[in-house]
C-alpha cells in the first residue's frame, strides 16, 4: 500500500464512519460498546414488561446496525449534493450527516456525557431509573450533544420502533415480538374469510416473511 | 459520443399509465412504439410476489419502488422571497421510478371528476358573480367536458375491472351509489369490495348525519376479471399492503396487470428500461418535435428520432423536460405571463383519528381503496355563498395502511416511549381508525415551477424548483370540512379522537399524498396552456404531454381516473385523426 493509498482509506473510514469489521460479533458497522448502549436504550424506550420483551432483547441494535451498513446508514439514495443552507422546517432536513456519522457521533457523546455526570459509567452501566432520566433530558433538549441530544434522541427512537414492528429477518423484532405485542398478524397477505366479521378478534398466530 | 438510432413512429417518454395506454393504442394502430423508462423493469412473478411484496420497511419506509432523490429530486420554497432548498429525502409525495410507474403503488382510488370540475371557473361565476373569486386565483376550465370524457372514463374502468356502485346511471341516480357523480353510460364492471369494520361505522354515522355513503370506486378488484384486451386480474385478499406496495395477487389494476401481458407480445413495441430522456429535439416554434435525446444506465447517450413524441413523465419531470427543451414559454409570476410551470396545484388534505376502549377495527385487514365516502361536502354539491371558499372535500374511512411502523396510534396525552406508551400501544392498535378529508387545491399566481438556478442532478442538469403554499380560500375550505368530518367522528361514539388540520406553510416533510398536478395545463387558449384539449401541444403538433400536468387545478378526488381518460382520449385523437391528417386537432 502506498502512502497516497492509506491517506485515500484513512479519508474514507473518516468519511463513511466504517469500524473495523468484526465477524465474530456479526456486527458489520457498530462496535461492542456502541451496540451494547443501543440495546440498553431500545430497552428503555420500550421497556420488557408483563406484555412481553424489550425492543433491545428484541435485536433492536442488530436491526440498526444492519440498516446503518447500507443505503440508510450510508444516505445512499438522498440527495446529498452541496450546498447544505439552512432552510426553514417546511424544507425539510438540510444535513450532510449521514445516519451512521450521526449514530458515531451520538453514541460517543452520549457515553462521554454519563461518564462525567455519573462518576464514569457508561449509560449501559447505569440503573433503568438513571438511564430514563438521561433519556428524558435528551428528548427535551437538556443534554447537547454535537449533533443536537433532541435530535438524536429522535432519530434512535424511530429507528428502535422501526425495528421493532418491521419484518424480524430485519433484525429488531425477533420472535415477531412487536408484532404479538399490538396483534398485528404480519405478512398473512389473505383476510377475504375475515374481512365481513366485524369486531372479532383475529386469531391466527403472525407469520414472517421467510 | 451520442449514438443516433433508427427512427420509431412514435416514443414514449415515462412508461407509468399514461405511457402504457398511449403505448397500448398506438401500437395497436399499427405504429412502431418505444417507450422509455428511467427505472428498472418490473413485474409481479419476479418483483412483488406475496413472499416478497409484505415488507413495510422495505416499501413503505425506505421507499423501494420511488425514484431514489439522488437520482432525481426538486428544489423547495413556500414563496418566491425565499431560497428553494433540495427536497433531499422524500415527504409529502412519492414519485415513482420503474416499469409501470406509480400504477404499481398506487392505491388505487379510481374516481370521475364531476361535470363541474371541468367547468370550475365559468361555474363560479355564473354561481356567486365574478367578484366571488380572490384576484390571485388562476383557475380556468379545461377546454373539454365531463360529456366527452365519459366514454374514456369507461373504457378506463373497463380497462381496469374497477370495483364499485354506480350513483347516476344515464341521469337516474341509484341508491347507494354517489348521487353527485355525473351521468355514467354504465355501472362499474365489478361490485364493490366487502367492507370492514371502520367504514361500515363509519357509513353509519353518515347516515345519521344526513348524508349520503357509497363505496369508494377502487382498482383493488373484489373478483376475478378479464379485461376486453383479454387480461385476467385476481380478486384482492385485503392483504393490508397496496399503497406503496406492488400487488402480488394480480388484484390491484396497473400497466402490469391490464395491458403489458398484450404490449409484450406485439413485435412493433418495445420498452427500453433504465432510459433517462434528457431533452426533446425540436425545430422551433411552430415546428416538429425530432425526438428526444437519452442517456442508458452505463451514461451512453443515444438520439431517437420519432414521427411523434409523447411526454407521460410524472408532472415534475414532464414540465423540467418543456423546461429544459425550450418548449413552451416559461411561467413569469411576476407579470403573470407565460405557460410552463404555471398553474401548479396539489391536493389539501386533513384527517381524524378516532380510538375506541373496546371495539376491535382490526386495521391490518386492508386495501388501497377499500372503505366508505360522502361527497356531500365537494365541489358544488352545497352553497358556498355564504362560506366565502370556494371547492370542498371528500370525507371518507379508508381501511388503508394499517401497517405497524407507520401506524402505531396512541391516545393523546400518552408519553412517547417506556412502559406506558408500551401499554397504549399494545391496546390501541386494534382498536383506532382515521378518517381523512381529500380536499381541493386552487392554483394560484404564486404557485408554480421553473428550473433552480443552482442545484443539479446528476447529469448536471438544473433540478426543477416548486413554488407553493396553500391558498387561502383552501385553508378556509378545508377548515370548513374537517370540522364536518369530526362531526361524523363523534357520532361514531369514540373513546378518544384527535383532528389534525392542515394548517400553512405546506410543509414538504409529512407525507400527503401524491397528487401533484399542473404546470403543463390543458385548455382552448394558448396564452392560458400549454396543450390544447386533446393534449397536444400548441407549439409542436406532433408532441403530446400526458398526465397530471394537464391539470389547471386539482379538484378533491385521486386523480389516475382522469389522467387515463384524458390519455385515452388524446390516444384516439392521434391514431383516428393526426395520424390521417397530421396538424393542430382543434
Amino acid at each position: 500500500m502506498t502512502r497516497r493509498d492509506l491517506l485515500a482509506s484513512v479519508a474514507a473510514i473518516a468519511l463513511t464512519g466504517c469500524a473495523v469489521q468484526t465477524p465474530e460479533s456479526g456486527l458489520r458497522f457498530l462496535t461492542p460498546e456502541e451496540t451494547a448502549s443501543l440495546t440498553a436504550i431500545a430497552d428503555r424506550l420500550i421497556p420488557a414488561d408483563a406484555l412481553g420483551p424489550g425492543a433491545g432483547t428484541a435485536g433492536a441494535a442488530r436491526f440498526i446496525d444492519r440498516q446503518l451498513a447500507g443505503a440508510y446508514g450510508t444516505s445512499r439514495d438522498l440527495y446529498m449534493r452541496p450546498p447544505f443552507l439552512p432552510g426553514v422546517p417546511s424544507q425539510g432536513v438540510q444535513s450532510p450527516l449521514t445516519p451512521a456519522a450521526r449514530y458515531r457521533a451520538g453514541l460517543a457523546g452520549l457515553d462521554a456525557h454519563c461518564r462525567a455526570a455519573f462518576a464514569g459509567s457508561g449509560f449501559a452501566d447505569l440503573d433503568g431509573a438513571r438511564q430514563d432520566r438521561v433519556l428524558a433530558d435528551l428528548e427535551a433538549g437538556r443534554i447537547m450533544l454535537a449533533d443536537g441530544g433532541r435530535a438524536f434522541f429522535e432519530l434512535v427512537l424511530r429507528d428502535t420502533i422501526d425495528g421493532f414492528f418491521a419484518d424480524p429477518h430485519y433484525g429488531g423484532n425477533q420472535g415477531m415480538v412487536g408484532w404479538r405485542l399490538i396483534g398485528f398478524p404480519g405478512a398473512r397477505y389473505d383476510y377475504r374469510e375475515v374481512v365481513a366479521r366485524h369486531g372479532e378478534p383475529y386469531r391466527e398466530p403472525p407469520v414472517a416473511l421467510a | 459520443m451520442t449514438i443516433r438510432l433508427k427512427p420509431v413512429d412514435a416514443v414514449i417518454i415515462g412508461f407509468g399509465w399514461s405511457g402504457a395506454l398511449l403505448a397500448e393504442a398506438l401500437s395497436g394502430a399499427g405504429l412502431s412504439v418505444l417507450a422509455l423508462e428511467r427505472g428498472q423493469f418490473r413485474d409481479t412473478a419476479e418483483d412483488f410476489p406475496p413472499s416478497r411484496a409484505p415488507d413495510e420497511l422495505r416499501y413503505a419506509v425506505r421507499h423501494d419502488l420511488v425514484v431514489k432523490p439522488a437520482e432525481n429530486t426538486i428544489t423547495f420554497r413556500n414563496r418566491a422571497d425565499q431560497t428553494a432548498l433540495p427536497v433531499r429525502a422524500w415527504g409529502s409525495f412519492l414519485p415513482a421510478s420503474g416499469a409501470g410507474g406509480g400504477g404499481v403503488h398506487w392505491n388505487g382510488q379510481t374516481w370521475r371528476f364531476r361535470p363541474s370540475d371541468f367547468l370550475l371557473k365559468s361555474t363560479i361565476i355564473e354561481r356567486y358573480g365574478k367578484n366571488f373569486l380572490a384576484p390571485d386565483l388562476t383557475i380556468q376550465d379545461w377546454g373539454v367536458t365531463y360529456a366527452e370524457l365519459e366514454p374514456y372514463y369507461d373504457r378506463f374502468e373497463y380497462l381496469c375491472g374497477i370495483s364499485g356502485k354506480a350513483g347516476n346511471l344515464g341521469g337516474k341516480i341509484q341508491p347507494g351509489g354517489n348521487p353527485f357523480e355525473g351521468a355514467r353510460a354504465r355501472d362499474y364492471p365489478t361490485p364493490p369490495l366487502t367492507m370492514p369494520y371502520a367504514p361500515t361505522l363509519f357509513a353509519a354515522a353518515a347516515r345519521a348525519c344526513g348524508y349520503h355513503p357509497f363505496p369508494q370506486p377502487a382498482a383493488n378488484l373484489s373478483r376475478a376479471y378479464t379485461n376486453p384486451l383479454g387480461v385476467t386480474l385476481g380478486a384482492c385478499s385485503y392483504c393490508g399492503f397496496c399503497e406503496r406496495f406492488g400487488c402480488g395477487n394480480y388484484a390491484k389494476a396497473s400497466p402490469q396487470t391490464t395491458v403489458m401481458p398484450v404490449l409484450r407480445r406485439r413485435p412493433n413495441f418495445s420498452l427500453r428500461t433504465g432510459c433517462t430522456v434528457l431533452t426533446i429535439a425540436h425545430d422551433g416554434k411552430g415546428g416538429k418535435a425530432r425526438g428526444v435525446t437519452y442517456a442508458d444506465e452505463s451514461g451512453q447517450v443515444f438520439f431517437q428520432p420519432a414521427e411523434i413524441v409523447v411526454l407521460s413523465a410524472y408532472t415534475f419531470e414532464n414540465i423540467r423536460l418543456l423546461l429544459l427543451s425550450g418548449i413552451g414559454t416559461p411561467y413569469d409570476p411576476a407579470s403573470g405571463k407565460g405557460v410552463v410551470g404555471r398553474n401548479y396545484s396539489y391536493q389539501t388534505t386533513s384527517s381524524v383519528q378516532l380510538g375506541f376502549a373496546d371495539t376491535l377495527l382490526n386495521p391490518f385487514i386492508g386495501a388501497g381503496a377499500l372503505g366508505m365516502v360522502v361527497d356531500d361536502w365537494n365541489g358544488e354539491h352545497y352553497d358556498h355563498g355564504p362560506l366565502g371558499f370556494i371547492g370542498g372535500a371528500y370525507l371518507a374511512a379508508l381501511a388503508t395502511n394499517g401497517r405497524p411502523i407507520l401506524n402505531h396510534p396512541v391516545p393523546p396525552g400518552t408519553p412517547r416511549w417506556g412502559a406506558a406508551w408500551k401499554r397504549a400501544v399494545a391496546k390501541s392498535y386494534l382498536r383506532t381508525t382515521r378518517l381523512l378529508a381529500s380536499g381541493s387545491s386552487l392554483s394560484h399566481r404564486g404557485a408554480y415551477c421553473d428550473l433552480d438556478p443552482g442545484y443539479r442532478d446528476r447529469f448536471g442538469r438544473p433540478l426543477l424548483r416548486l413554488t407553493f403554499d396553500f391558498h387561502p380560500n383552501d385553508l378556509k375550505m378545508s377548515e370548513f370540512v374537517t370540522a364536518r368530518l369530526a362531526e361524523i367522528a363523534r357520532m361514531m361514539r369514540p373513546d378518544w379522537l384527535v383532528v389534525a388540520k392542515r394548517q400553512a406553510p405546506y410543509s414538504i416533510v409529512p407525507y400527503q399524498s401524491t397528487h401533484n398536478v399542473g404546470g403543463a395545463v390543458i385548455g382552448g387558449d394558448p396564452a392560458t396552456s400549454v396543450v390544447n384539449p386533446y393534449l397536444q401541444s400548441w407549439e409542436h403538433d406532433n408532441l403530446f404531454i400526458v398526465g397530471a400536468s394537464a391539470f389547471p387545478q386539482n379538484p378533491s378526488y385521486n386523480p389516475t381516473g382522469t389522467v387515463a381518460a384524458l390519455a385515452l382520449r388524446a390516444a384516439e385523437a392521434i391514431t383516428r385523426r393526426y395520424l390521417r391528417a397530421p396538424g393542430p386537432l382543434t
